[in-house]
C-alpha cells in the first residue's frame, strides 16, 4: 500500500495555502508535517480527506480497497472532535460503528482507558477525555490511513502513552499516519515535510 | 441501509435529550396560533373561515425555525467532517437528517394542528382533510426546509435568510395544502390537492438531498 | 487553472467591448420604434381606452424577469457542470437586472391592475408567483453577499438559483391552472397568438428592445464584476508579498 502525491496546491478563498506538495508514504510509515500556523497543514489533510478539491496535482492511494476512494480508507481527526454531549460515551462509539461500518467499541474503549466511563454523558467529559474519545474512533473502526491533525492536544502524560501505543500497532500492521503537528509525537517520524505557507 | 437508520436514530435520539427540538417548535406553532384570535377580534365566524390558513401559516413557520437544527451542530462539531467518509453518499446523509427532521418535527407539529385548531374554531368537518394535508405536506416541508438549513449552514445569523430563500418555496405547498384542507370542497378535488402534495413531496424528497449536500460540501472544504 | 481563468474573461472582454456599441444602438433603435408603436400608432382598446398602452411596458418586462431567471439557472447550471469561470459572473450579475424587470412588472401591473380592477394589488395566483419570483431574486442576491468567500458563495448560489427554477414554469402556468383575474396568455400559446395584429407588432417590438436592453446592460455589468475579481486577486497578492 502507498500513497502518492505530487504537485498538490489547495487553493482557500482565492488565496494558494498548499504549493507544490509531494511525498511519497508505504505501509508502516509516518509521515509528519510541520511548520507556522497559516502554513496550509490543516488544509492538506482536509485535502486528502477529500474534503477539499486540489487546484492542482495528483494524489492516489495504490493497492487499497477497490472501488473506495481515499476518504473511505481514512480516518480524519480534526480540531473538533464529533463528540455528542447529549449521548454517553458508549452512544457516541455504537453511532459512529454503525455510521462507518463496523467495529468493536469495547476494545475502542478500552484503548483510551474510557471504559470506566462509558455509561456517562459525553457532556461531561473533560477536554482531554472528549480528545481520548475522539481518538478513539481510530481504534473503532479499522482504515488504513490516518489523517491526525494535532492529535495530542490536551492529552496527559498516561494518554500519550496509550496514544503512541495506538499508532505504533497501526504501523505495525502495515498502517499509514500523516499526522501535523508542532509538538513531539512521542514517536519518531519515518519523514518529515516542512510546509512553508503559500507565498 | 442500517447505516441510514443508525443516523436517523441518533438524531431523533439527540432531538429527544436535547429538548428544544420538536418541544420549542410546538410552544412557537402554539403561541403564534393563540397571537392570531387575540389579534383578529373573538368573531367566532371569521376565526373558522380563516382557521386552516392560519394553522397553515403557523406550521410553515414552525417547521422553517426549527431548520436550522438539522445540520448545524453536525456542522459545528465536525460530525460532518466524518460523515462525508462513511461508506454511502453524502446525499443519504442528507436525506437521512432531513428524515429525522420531519419525524421528530414537522409530523408531530402536523398531528398537534387539529388540537390547536380548536382554540381557532376549526370547522370539525376540516379536521380529517386538515390533518391527512399537513401529514403529507409535512415531508416537502421538511425537505424543503433542508435545502435552506444547508445552504445557510456556515453563517452566523442564517435565520432571516433561510425565511426569505424557502418560504417562496413553500408556497405550492401552501396553495394545495389548503385546497386540501377545505372541508366545502367535492371529495375528487380534495383528493387531488392531497395527490398533488404528495408528489411535491416526491419531487422535493428527490431533490433537495442533491441541493442539500452539494451545499453543505461548499462549506466544508 | 489560472492560464485558462485568465484566458477566458481576456477573450470574452474583448468580445465584449466590440459586441457593446451595436447592442446600444440596436436597444435604442428598437425602443424608439417600438414606442412609436405603442404609444402612437396603435390603437387604443375598445375597453381598456388609452390605459392598455400600460402593456406595452408591462408584459416585457414580465417576461424578461422570467427569461432573466431562466438565464441565471441555465449559467448555473452550466457553472456547476462544466465549471465554467465565466458562468458564476453571468449568473450573478443577471440577478439584480432580473430583480430590476420584475419590479418594473410588478409596479407597472400595480399601476394598470388600480383603473382596470379598482384596486393596486390583488392577491391572485400570477401576481402572488411573480412576487415569489421577485423574493427569489432577493434571496439568490443575498447569498452572494452574506458569503465572504467567493468560492463558497458561487458554489451555494448556484443550488439557490437552480432550486428557485422551479417557480418559473409555476408563473408562467399560473393563469392556465387557476382560475385567476389576470387574463390568460395571449401571445404564446399553442394555437397562436389572439392579439390584434395593430397591437402585437408594437408589443412584440418592446419585447426585442427589453432583450437587447438586458444584454447590453447584462455584458457591462459582467464586464464591471471582472473588474471587480482582478482587483480582489491583486489586493489578495499584495498582501501576501508583505
Amino acid at each position: 500500500m502507498e500513497l502518492h502525491a505530487t504537485g498538490l496546491s489547495c487553493e482557500r478563498g482565492g488565496r494558494t495555502v498548499v504549493r507544490d506538495v509531494a511525498f511519497t508514504l508505504r505501509a508502516g510509515e509516518l509521515l509528519q508535517l510541520t511548520g507556522p500556523n497559516g502554513s496550509g497543514k490543516s488544509s492538506l489533510l482536509r485535502l486528502i480527506a477529500g474534503l477539499n478539491s486540489a487546484a492542482s496535482g495528483k494524489l492516489s492511494l495504490a493497492g487499497g480497497s477497490e472501488g473506495l476512494s481515499i476518504a473511505q480508507q481514512a480516518h480524519l481527526i480534526a480540531h473538533q472532535e464529533a463528540v455528542k454531549g447529549a449521548l454517553s460515551v458508549r452512544e457516541n462509539l455504537d453511532f459512529w460503528r454503525d455510521f462507518l461500518g463496523g467495529g468493536d467499541v469495547a476494545v475502542a474503549l478500552e484503548a483510551f482507558g474510557l471504559t470506566r466511563l462509558a455509561d456517562y454523558a459525553a457532556g461531561l467529559l473533560s477536554a482531554g477525555q472528549k480528545r481520548r474519545l475522539a481518538l478513539a474512533r481510530l481504534v473503532l473502526t479499522p482504515r488504513p490511513l490516518w489523517l491526525l491533525d494535532e492529535p495530542t492536544v490536551g492529552l496527559d502524560s498516561a494518554s500519550l502513552v496509550r496514544f503512541v501505543d495506538v499508532m505504533d500497532h497501526h504501523l505495525a500492521s502495515g498502517g499509514m499516519i500523516i499526522a501535523a503537528t508542532h509538538v513531539p509525537l512521542g514517536r519518531e517520524a519515518d519523514h518529515r515535510l516542512e510546509l512553508a505557507g503559500a507565498s | 441501509m442500517s447505516l441510514i437508520l443508525a443516523l436517523i436514530r441518533r438524531d431523533l435520539m439527540l432531538s429527544i435529550r436535547q429538548g428544544g427540538g420538536a418541544g420549542t417548535a410546538l410552544g412557537f406553532f402554539l403561541t403564534v396560533v393563540v397571537l392570531l384570535p387575540i389579534g383578529i377580534g373573538p368573531d367566532q365566524a371569521l376565526l373558522a373561515r380563516i382557521a386552516p390558513g392560519a394553522l397553515w401559516i403557523a406550521l410553515l413557520l414552525s417547521v422553517l425555525l426549527s431548520a436550522d437544527r438539522i445540520f448545524q451542530q453536525d456542522y459545528e462539531d465536525g460530525s460532518l467532517d466524518i460523515m462525508t467518509m462513511g461508506p454511502v453518499p453524502f446525499e443519504m446523509v442528507a436525506l437521512a437528517k432531513a428524515v429525522a427532521h420531519w419525524l421528530s418535527t414537522s409530523l408531530p407539529l402536523a398531528i398537534a394542528a387539529p388540537i390547536l385548531g380548536f382554540l381557532v374554531n376549526l370547522e370539525a368537518a376540516a379536521v380529517l382533510p386538515l390533518t391527512l394535508a399537513m401529514a403529507l405536506g409535512s415531508i416537502a416541508l421538511s425537505f424543503l426546509a433542508s435545502i435552506g438549513a444547508a445552504v445557510t449552514v456556515g453563517l452566523r445569523r442564517g435565520g432571516l435568510l433561510v425565511s426569505v430563500l424557502v418560504l417562496p418555496l413553500y408556497v405550492p405547498v401552501l396553495i394545495f395544502g389548503l385546497s386540501a384542507s377545505d372541508p366545502g370542497a367535492a371529495p375528487g378535488l380534495t383528493f387531488a390537492a392531497l395527490l398533488i402534495l404528495a408528489a411535491i413531496a416526491l419531487v422535493s424528497l428527490v431533490l433537495s438531498p442533491l441541493a442539500a449536500a452539494a451545499a453543505l460540501r461548499a462549506y466544508l472544504r | 487553472m489560472t492560464m485558462q481563468y485568465l484566458a477566458n474573461p481576456t477573450r470574452f472582454l474583448r468580445l465584449a467591448n466590440a459586441l457593446l456599441p451595436y447592442l446600444w444602438a440596436l436597444t435604442a433603435g428598437l425602443l424608439v420604434i417600438g414606442l412609436y408603436g405603442a404609444l402612437v400608432s396603435s390603437p387604443p382598446d375598445y375597453q381598456q381606452g388609452e390605459t392598455v398602452r400600460i402593456m406595452y411596458v408591462h408584459v416585457p418586462a414580465a417576461w424578461m424577469a422570467l427569461f432573466v431567471y431562466s438565464v441565471m439557472a441555465l449559467a448555473s447550471a452550466v457553472a456547476l457542470i462544466f465549471r465554467h469561470p465565466l458562468a458564476d459572473v453571468a449568473a450573478k450579475t443577471a440577478a439584480p437586472l432580473g430583480a430590476a424587470f420584475c419590479f418594473l412588472a410588478l409596479a407597472t401591473g400595480s399601476l394598470w391592475g388600480k383603473p382596470m380592477w379598482g384596486a393596486w394589488w390583488v392577491w391572485d395566483a400570477r401576481l402572488a408567483s411573480m412576487f415569489v419570483l421577485m423574493l427569489l431574486y432577493l434571496g439568490y442576491m443575498a447569498i452572494w453577499a452574506a458569503i465572504e468567500e467567493p468560492h463558497r458563495a458561487a458554489m451555494v448560489a448556484r443550488i439557490v438559483a437552480l432550486v428557485g427554477f422551479i417557480n418559473v414554469p409555476i408563473v408562467k402556468f399560473s393563469v392556465d391552472w387557476w382560475n385567476s383575474l389576470h387574463q390568460p396568455a395571449s401571445v404564446f400559446r399553442m394555437d397562436g397568438p389572439t392579439i390584434a395584429a395593430p397591437m402585437l407588432w408594437p408589443l412584440l417590438v418592446m419585447g426585442l428592445a427589453y432583450t437587447f436592453l438586458f444584454l447590453s446592460l447584462h455584458l457591462v455589468a459582467m464586464r464591471a464584476e471582472i473588474a471587480a475579481r482582478k482587483i480582489r486577486q491583486i489586493q489578495i497578492a499584495e498582501i501576501g508579498e508583505r
